[in-house]
């Protein structure tokens, strides 16, 4: 998870652990933004991007296929398939490509977004 | 030649040839900095891939194109000056002056400016929304003025003339003309009957062709809007791409006394030495045995050739061969050798199908024996093998037809790439024979990119890739390696494999399948096949247990994403026969979630944008009403279409519509490698179009006939007769072993029909297998499919009564809102999605 700023990381809540699917994503609105949620539960990880997939401004990435690229953890968008690493949104089979990222924090069921 | 140690080279043109001299030499230097190499280029970027130009259409970007990156220069110490022409060379001094006035001396120039789209002096050419198509800008133009054209035309029906006329329809323009002043297309590579063959085919893609056709001025005020013809017609067009040839850039050598030719070109001898022998020209710019190569593996040849002597080697020249295969346009187009010797001196076959749009000929020594050229349109499947045929004279089989038809026996004539000497030149942009490239297959670069990488096999037009792809298979094969299509990083399996373990096994969710099979946690392609597998073998739903997240976005929600992100909704209507009743329901359900209605394609009623939220609400409606989902969104059966038939139609032989009905009741949810289609008509009138579907049925006067393995789509293809006059039993029985053969055997994503162009020994093969049971494996897939039509269950019923699976239906997982971002417009009193941004 690549935050690189300087401001403080303001947590939110945005759901309950069953809420998003193992291996799977769900979306929550947080301040006026959609965000992605994933839970790789087989790897133990938890990630968090943009909702928008880059390429045609689509809303869909939490609906997105996960998966990993040798081990870089990656969604794929359901649209025309770009993938992306989530730990740091970058392009994976498109290198202009690239979604924001976000820190996720889990404490007791409940999953934390830093934005 | 001069043995300096420190060469001086300038080279004018950083164009494909320009580079790939540079790329020769550096490869050629004995020690570091033994040259030193300046690089001129007008144009403003580092040298792109011209031949792949049109790819910019389709998305790839100047870097994707882009040959090497601005570092490799300053790796190798070349000093490269970009948007700098060079304006004039001073002989005597040996030196040359920029555009911007920097003065340069040289030991040796080469000369590679290529050449220029050749414009004819036709009143008007100057007009707003004429092009040319050479760079990167020309590209950028057209893009951006086609965005308000409705009608363009291309002066040119050459090579690449089609190509950008081509490009013309993708980018959306309604009408997209090509004329051509001589009777027929591309006039130098085919004859008349292929042209009259491809001129078909092109019409087919939608554009429109003129041939014969002066065009005499180009009208309109300043900007573009229209074309007048000398036989006294016109045009309206608002643009127009000028592709009518080239005309080689020679200015800076005719300013600098060299010689060149009065219709164009710098003429070199065939050590591309011009009447400087310190002044070399290369590529599309320079004139040797009389003529202009415009092709970019001679340019490159003559780079090698050119880096060669500088290296201080011997390097001659020779006439290249021509031979073309037109990219890009939709249908194939290929002449090689000679494709237009006649008798008496040779002797020519021919083969000619107008239905299917295929036009070959061959033409074949007057001894028979070996092969000169000929031209292939509408399937140049054969290209590369005539090719190496002709090029390497090889002797030619018995009956020389064999070459153009197949050899009936199912080999390829003269058998395949492997038959092939080890000098046969396989890829000729890079001059890589078959021997260097079995030689790097052996020592384990066993793919096609590692090929790219270790000896540029393939990189520069392409056209060697279906060849390598077969040398590499062939040698693998050779080494007694078991040659297998593994899935992806995930599993070393390929799909028949993983299917035979997951069934052995036992296994039922795609956790235990990459424990077990695989390594890592999947990925994209490994994670919908695993889903696909399970739900073919056991018909479980497919989003319980782990499997919701493993399926293709449409199977995960039952319903076809659609741009904007909304949902489409398709219930079955079994062989297209619906109630009154159930047409009100999808109406008023309609009605009520604001949904746009249209009759498909397949025979029933698809309603779209509907909001994920709202998919269970519309299903649980449906279902109500004794509707089923119609698994428009899996590959799985779609639609078995129906005539009406013997109950209405008065040439109707049996009752079509019920048959179709029971055929679409029993294969319903039927998952497979990809979907599947069916129909049925009531007699040979065909009003189903049974034969262009996975397999269709046709009534007779005494029972059905079976077809299978048809496909629409892209490469249409008609469905071949299975078996004739059988019963209704028989007949499902024979579908029962077809799906389940086809299930268990083909590769992922490949339709009944590309499955049986692949497989050995074709349909004669799959009838065996079928119809005689050659594998004894009959009962047993009939035996299978029956459990699977026994545990067919509708999935949307599953989901509208299962809390938990419903609940995954939702756009937000913390606030009940739909998606703000799905945004409609109206049209014609109905939504539509707004347009990709
Ligand atoms: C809705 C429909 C167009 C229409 O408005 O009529 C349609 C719509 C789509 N077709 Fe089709 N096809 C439709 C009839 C056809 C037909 C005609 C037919 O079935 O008789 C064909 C040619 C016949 C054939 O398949 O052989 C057809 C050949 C394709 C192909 C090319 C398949 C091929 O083998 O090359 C694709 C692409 C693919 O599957 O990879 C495709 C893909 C698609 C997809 C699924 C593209 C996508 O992934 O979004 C479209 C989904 C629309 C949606 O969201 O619902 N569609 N499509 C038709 C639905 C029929 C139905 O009731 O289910
Ligand atoms: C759309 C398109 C499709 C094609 N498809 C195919 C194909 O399928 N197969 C095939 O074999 N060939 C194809 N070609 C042809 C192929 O691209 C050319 O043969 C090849 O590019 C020639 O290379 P070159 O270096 O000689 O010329 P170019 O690539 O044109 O490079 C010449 C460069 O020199 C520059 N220049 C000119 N004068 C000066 C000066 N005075 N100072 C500095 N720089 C100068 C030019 O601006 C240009 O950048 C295609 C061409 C086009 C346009
Ligand atoms: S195929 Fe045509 S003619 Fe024959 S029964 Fe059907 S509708 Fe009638
Ligand atoms: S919108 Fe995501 S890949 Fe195209």
């Amino acid at each position: 998870m690549n935050h690189v700023s300087n401001e403080p990381i303001n947590w939110h809540l945005a759901c309950t652990v069953e809420d998003v699917p193992a291996e799977g994503g769900a979306c929550a609105y947080i301040q006026g933004r959609q965000i992605a949620i994933f839970n790789l539960a087989r790897r133990g990880e938890w990630y968090a991007t943009d909702n928008q997939c880059p390429h045609r401004q689509q809303m869909a990435l939490a609906r997105g296929m996960t998966g990993c690229e040798n081990e870089e953890p990656k969604v794929a968008c359901p649209f025309h398939k770009k993938t992306f690493s989530l730990r740091t949104g970058q392009g994976l089979n498109d290198e202009n490509c690239r979604i924001d990222t976000f820190p996720v924090h889990i404490r007791e069921d409940k999953v934390y977004i830093g934005l | 030649m001069n043995t300096n140690l420190n060469k001086r080279i300038v080279v004018v043109g950083n164009g494909m040839v320009g580079y790939k001299f540079c790329e020769k030499l550096m490869a050629k230097q004995k020690n570091k900095g033994e040259y030193s190499i300046a690089v001129f280029g007008e144009e403003p970027r580092v040298a792109y891939d011209r031949v792949h130009l049109s790819a910019y259409f389709e998305g790839k970007s100047a870097e994707d194109l882009t040959l090497a990156p601005m570092e490799w220069y300053q790796e190798q110490g070349i000093t490269l000056y970009l948007s700098d022409p060079v304006v004039a060379i001073d002989r005597e001094a040996k030196t040359v002056r920029s555009h911007h006035g920097l003065i340069v001396p040289y030991d040796y120039l080469i000369l590679s400016t290529g050449s220029g789209a050749f414009v004819p002096p036709i009143p008007g050419v100057e007009k707003e929304g004429v092009f040319v198509y050479r760079t990167i800008e020309d590209l950028e133009l057209i893009q951006h003025h086609a965005k308000n054209a409705r009608k363009g035309a291309v002066l040119g029906g050459g090579l690449l003339g089609l190509e950008a006329a081509k490009a013309l329809l993708d980018l959306g323009l309604q009408e997209a003309h090509v004329v051509e002043f001589a009777p027929r297309l591309m006039p130098r590579q085919i004859d008349e009957a292929g042209s009259d063959i491809l001129k078909t085919q092109l019409e087919s893609l939608g554009l429109q062709i003129h041939l014969s056709k002066a065009t005499k001025a180009i009208t309109g005020s300043t900007a573009i809007a229209g074309m007048q013809f000398g036989d006294g017609t016109h045009l309206d067009i608002d643009m127009l791409v000028i592709s009518a040839g080239i005309r080689p850039r020679d200015e800076l050598a005719k300013l600098a006394g060299l010689q060149t030719h009065p219709r164009g070109g710098i003429v070199v001898n065939d050590s591309l030495q011009t009447s400087d022998p310190a002044i070399f020209a290369i590529g599309e710019c320079a004139l040797v045995h009389q003529m202009i190569y415009g092709l970019i593996a001679p340019g490159y040849e003559m780079a090698e050739v050119v880096a060669t002597q500088l290296a201080g080697g011997k390097k001659t020249f020779q006439p290249y061969d021509m031979s073309t295969k037109l990219k890009l346009i939709g249908t194939d187009v290929a002449s090689f050798g000679d494709p237009f010797l006649a008798e008496p001196e040779c002797k020519t076959v021919r083969y000619e199908n107008k239905a299917k749009g295929v036009y070959k000929r061959v033409n074949i020594s007057s001894d028979g024996s070996t092969l000169l050229g000929g031209i292939l349109v509408g399937d140049a499947s054969q290209y590369n093998m005539l090719l190496q045929t002709t090029k390497n004279k090889s002797i030619l089989p018995p009956d020389p037809e064999d070459l153009i038809l197949g050899s009936r026996g199912g080999e390829e004539p003269g058998g395949g790439v492997m038959s092939l000497p080890a000098d046969a030149l396989i890829c000729s942009c890079e001059a890589v024979t078959k021997g260097m490239i079995c030689e790097q297959v052996q020592q384990g670069c066993t793919s096609v990119d590692a090929l790219k990488k270790s000896c540029k096999a393939g990189t520069g037009c392409g056209g060697c890739v279906p060849m390598v792809k077969d040398l590499i298979q062939g040698v693998l094969k050779q080494q007694g390696v078991y040659v297998r299509n593994v899935v992806c990083e995930h599993f070393e399996h390929s799909r028949q494999e993983l299917l035979d373990l997951i069934k052995m096994n036992q296994i039922k969710t795609f956790g235990a399948t990459i424990d077990l099979f695989g390594k890592g946690h999947g990925c994209e392609v490994c994670k919908p096949l695993v889903g696909s597998l399970l739900a073919s073998l056991w018909n479980e739903n497919i989003l319980t247990s782990d499997r919701a997240t493993i399926q293709d976005s449409n199977d995960r929600f039952l319903a076809n994403i659609q741009k904007g992100g909304s949902y489409s909704v398709v219930p079955r209507i079994p062989g297209g026969e619906i109630t009154p009743e159930k047409l009100i329901v999808i109406g008023q359900v309609a009605q009520k979630y604001g949904l746009y209605t249209k009759i498909t394609g397949g025979q029933r009623i698809d309603m779209f944008g509907a909001h994920v939220g709202d998919l269970p609400h519309i299903w649980e409606e449906l279902i109500g009403a004794g509707f089923e989902s119609g698994h428009a969104y899996g590959k799985s059966l779609r639609t078995v279409k129906s005539c009406v038939g013997s109950t209405w139609c008065r040439f109707g032989v049996q009752d079509s519509v019920s048959f179709a009905i029971e055929v679409e009741e029993r294969y319903k949810g039927l998952r497979s490698p990809h979907k599947l289609k069916s129909a049925v008509s009531g007699c040979v009138r065909e009003c189903a179009e049974a034969q262009s579907k996975d397999f269709g049925i046709i009534a007779t006067e005494k029972g059905w006939n079976l077809y299978v393995c048809g496909n629409g789509g892209s490469k249409p293809q008609h469905a071949q007769l299975l078996a004739s006059d059988v019963d209704k039993q028989t007949c499902l029985r024979l579908i029962d072993r077809f799906l389940m053969f086809y299930i268990l055997t083909a590769d992922p994503l490949t339709r009944t029909a590309t499955w049986l162009n692949k497989m050995e020994g074709g349909m004669e093969y799959l009838r065996a297998v079928v119809v005689d049971d050659l594998l004894e494996m009959g009962t047993q897939w009939e035996e299978e499919m029956q459990r699977l039509v026994d545990a067919f269950h509708c999935e949307w019923k599953e989901v509208v009564e299962n809390p938990s699976l419903r609940k995954r239906f939702t756009h937000f997982v913390n606030v009940p809102e739909k998606d703000p971002s799905i945004i409609f417009e109206e049209m014609r009193g109905q939504i539509k999605v707004k347009d990709w941004a």
